[in-house]
């Protein structure tokens, strides 16, 4: 275990991990009115139709996919009967399909932002980053996919990239785990970091309000005076109301 | 029964011509910002004609509104919360920007830098989407008056459901104006079209507001609204919308469309509703039922059972006050002439609108008769079908019996006025044809001709205990743009980005004492003075340089070189 694989595989992690986390809090507290879509629909629907739900579809379907591989231990798959055979076929083809489906849209949409001029009008440099370092980790992905998974002999990563991760989770980092993991995969997983750390500095925050609440809610929204409350949110840390004793409320 | 109070808005279309100084104010107040240059929260279109953003009353495009389905229950047009959901990633229904139009600006600094040369130079049309030069093809008024409308009558919605071709009759007859300002609905469709909960109904006076910090741009509410009232900011990725100017309602004052308002036709005031009997009111199966069923909504403010309703929902007193003085519930419920826009939709809009009947007096005088003769009115009422039927189209979803019925009363009250100006003999029958007396007649006339101040705008401000929670956050300050004058300007995240300035009470009473003030506002140290902030009382300390002799003499900045 040389110093560089514990930089690469323990230290950039944590830090990767650190930023996203402390990241997402800080935007959450400092910029809650830059906390959004930033959707362009308005300038441009066409394109946008075919490539979005694409796109998100494809992703939400990759999201789905690394839970499954990285987070579920093969044991327990095989507890319930997922053979590895099966897992690598369902993973192989769903793999594929979400990968085409996720490129393509993105593809789509990368041409949009570039031709339609108000669109490219209103990318900031911000996006740009995002939409390289997002790009390489999905291009890296599907090359290692396809590479050792489609053509290859089935490289199995739920032997070392898994319980890698599962190790930094759980705080017993693993290194060695990932010395020999093929480039193609490193690739991936390193410009993944880089993904985690830009994330909350970027408008992909808005994975996080996925608004799952408006399924339950009533319809009307009324809002009131909450007598604890001065405004419509509640007061900040060190800015609560003082009391004077006797005074009217 | 669950009383609650609304402020509601009702304009008289007959007093309107069509000046645009509401939109105007309003824009200079509200939208004069990067990213809603395409936006008036308050527009006046040329009727008939497709309104802003064009056609938007074709709900069989756009989805917006409520629908009844088969079990009787309302759903919204485009789709319950599941489609919602589904359609988050590109939502079907979203107007573009070029259903509004491309906003542009003129290159102007070519008049000053141009070489000189054979030719004078001009400002050409620069897009302010692209940057680049472009042809303006429409505008927020592009249609106005007679500036097209032949061109465009025919894509007009409610025309089009008008069975027959109308147009050419209409060119010679009839043309009015409709100024729009959100409805600021009982039954609001964008409100519930919301994923994330950040649109809401003020519970203290009804306004609709969004929480800008709680928007996250899903732009559903936009498709909503089947009036096209909540607008996209294209900057910031949020949606804004006509806040009612909360901040001055709060202290009294009218909104600013109102205020400026040049033909006084604007009222404003508060109405007491019955929130148990929304729903149901906005259920009703026959569309044409639906005028009778939202005025059954409103609470007579007079009523004792509706006052202790009030009461125990702990309205102030002097709200019931302003309830029961509210030219709103006069103009809607004692005289019953102001019909809502669309109740088809079944929102339960509460901006109100008074029906013109001046295409008809026109129709009358034009013919030489006599334009302010009862029956001759009555008779031009009843034959001229296609602008009753036309306006019925806009307020009673396609009735025309409650149109009529309102036009009578106007032409009525003509009548009835031109007897009692003139000395002459009062016909008593004039005002019971229309079911009136002549006191409710004359009442009328004040309300509507004479129209005070004081009578059309009962607003009752905020009580002070209050006021800190209805403060808003839906709103940051219009001059906080790039390199504007207000405070912060960008945060990290780009010029929208940080948290907005609140629009306060406190604020508002200060900017006045310091405009009305005798003296000029300042520091009493020598300094510099910002002139974007001088308000041009007086001369303020440093706008001149020191004198010699005087404190401050020398102290500039090359004082030490």
């Amino acid at each position: 275990m040389t110093t560089r694989d514990i930089l690469l595989w323990v230290v950039l992690p944590y830090v990767a991990g650190a930023v996203f986390v402390v990241g997402h809090l800080w935007r959450y507290r400092y910029d809650r009115f830059g906390w959004t879509t930033r959707s362009s629909q308005v300038y441009e629907s066409r394109l946008l139709r075919a490539g979005s739900p694409m796109f998100h579809i494809g992703i939400l379907m990759v999201i789905g996919g690394h839970v499954v591989g990285l987070l579920i231990p093969r044991t327990w798959l095989e507890a319930v009967g997922v053979t590895e055979h099966a897992y690598h076929l369902v993973a192989t083809w769903a793999g594929t399909i979400a990968a085409v489906l996720t490129l393509a849209g993105l593809a789509i949409l990368v041409y949009r932002r570039r031709t339609v001029g108000p669109v490219f009008l209103a990318t900031t440099r911000m996006d740009k980053l995002m939409y390289v370092v997002l790009g390489a980790t999905l291009a890296f992905g599907t090359a290692a996919t396809v590479m050792f998974q489609v053509l290859g002999d089935a490289y199995d990563y739920r032997g070392s990239v898994s319980p890698w991760v599962r190790g930094l989770l759980t705080f017993q980092p693993d290194p060695a785990l990932m010395a020999d993991v093929p480039v193609a995969f490193q690739l991936h997983i390193l410009c993944a970091l880089a993904l985690f750390g830009l994330w909350p500095f970027t408008r992909l925050v808005h994975v996080f309000s996925a608004p799952l609440g408006y399924v339950t809610r009533p319809y009307i929204v009324y809002r009131t005076r909450d007598d604890d409350r001065l405004g419509n949110r509640a007061p900040r840390r060190g800015w609560e109301r003082v009391e004077r004793p006797g005074a009217p409320r | 029964m669950k009383v609650m109070a609304q402020m509601a808005m009702v304009m008289n279309l007959d007093k309107c011509i069509g000046c645009h100084t509401c939109s105007v104010t309003c824009k200079q107040a509200w939208t004069n910002r990067t990213g809603v240059e395409y936006v008036w929260f308050n527009n006046v279109e040329t009727r008939p004609g497709v309104g802003y953003p064009r056609g938007y009353e074709d709900q069989e495009k756009w989805g917006g509104g409520w629908v009844r389905n088969k079990r009787g229950r309302l759903k919204l047009r485009s789709g319950g919360r599941f489609t919602k959901l589904a359609h988050i990633f590109s939502n079907p229904r979203l107007p573009e920007i070029q259903d509004y139009y491309e906003p542009w600006t003129y290159e102007y600094d070519t008049l000053l830098s141009a070489p000189q040369g054979e030719h004078t130079p001009v400002a050409r049309p620069m897009s302010l989407l692209t940057g680049k030069a472009m042809q303006i093809h429409w505008s927020a008024n592009w249609d106005d008056n007679l500036g097209g409308s032949m061109e465009t009558m025919q894509d007009d919605p409610v025309l089009k459901q008008m069975s027959e071709s109308v147009t050419a009759e209409l060119e010679q007859a009839f043309m009015f104006y409709l100024p729009r300002i959100c409805e600021h609905c009982l039954n609001p469709s964008c409100v519930a079209s919301c994923p994330s909960g950040a649109m809401y109904k003020r519970a203290e006076d009804g306004i609709v507001l969004v929480d800008q910090d709680q928007c996250r741009g899903w732009r559903m509410c936009v498709s909503g609204c089947p009036y096209k009232k909540v607008y996209f900011n294209h900057k910031t990725g949020k949606a804004e919308k006509c806040t009612m100017c909360y901040p001055r309602l709060e202290v009294g004052l009218p909104t600013v469309c109102s205020e400026t308002c040049v033909g006084r036709l604007r009222y404003l005031g508060l109405v007491l509703y019955d929130a148990d009997r929304v729903l149901e009111a906005a259920s009703v199966e026959d569309p044409a039922e639906l005028l009778a069923a939202q005025r059954s909504v409103l609470l007579d403010p007079h009523d004792p059972e509706v006052i202790a309703g009030a009461e125990r929902e702990g309205i102030p007193r002097d709200w019931i006050d302003a309830a029961q003085r509210s030219p709103i519930w006069s103009l809607i419920s004692t005289y019953e002439v102001a019909l809502p826009l669309h109740p088809e939709y079944r929102t339960m809009p509460m901006v109100w609108y008074i029906p013109p009947l001046s295409p008809v007096v026109d129709v009358v005088t034009g013919s030489g008769n006599d334009g302010e003769d009862a029956r001759t009115l009555f008779a031009a009422i009843d034959r001229l079908r296609i602008p009753v039927e036309y306006l019925a189209g806009l307020f009673t979803a396609g009735e025309t019996a409650p149109v009529t019925a309102v036009l009578q009363r106007l032409a009525a009250m003509r009548a009835h006025m031109r007897n009692v100006n003139l000395g002459t003999e009062q016909d008593p029958r004039i005002a019971a044809s229309v079911g009136m007396t002549a006191a409710q007649i004359e009442g009328m006339y004040r309300l509507l001709a004479i129209a005070k101040y004081e009578d059309r705008y009962v607003i009752p401000a905020a009580h002070a205990e209050s006021a800190a929670a209805l403060e808003e956050t839906a709103t940051g300050c219009s001059l906080d743009v790039d390199g504007g004058p207000g405070m912060g300007g960008g945060g990290r995240f780009g010029s929208s980005s940080g948290r907005p300035v609140r629009a306060a009470v406190e604020t508002f009473h200060a900017l006045r004492n310091r405009q009305t003030a005798d003296k000029a506002a300042g520091p009493s140290q020598p300094t510099r003075v910002n002139l974007l902030n001088w308000d041009g009382n007086g001369a303020p300390p440093g706008l001149f340089p020191p004198e010699p002799g005087h404190d401050g003499y020398g102290d500039g900045p090359e004082a030490g070189a």
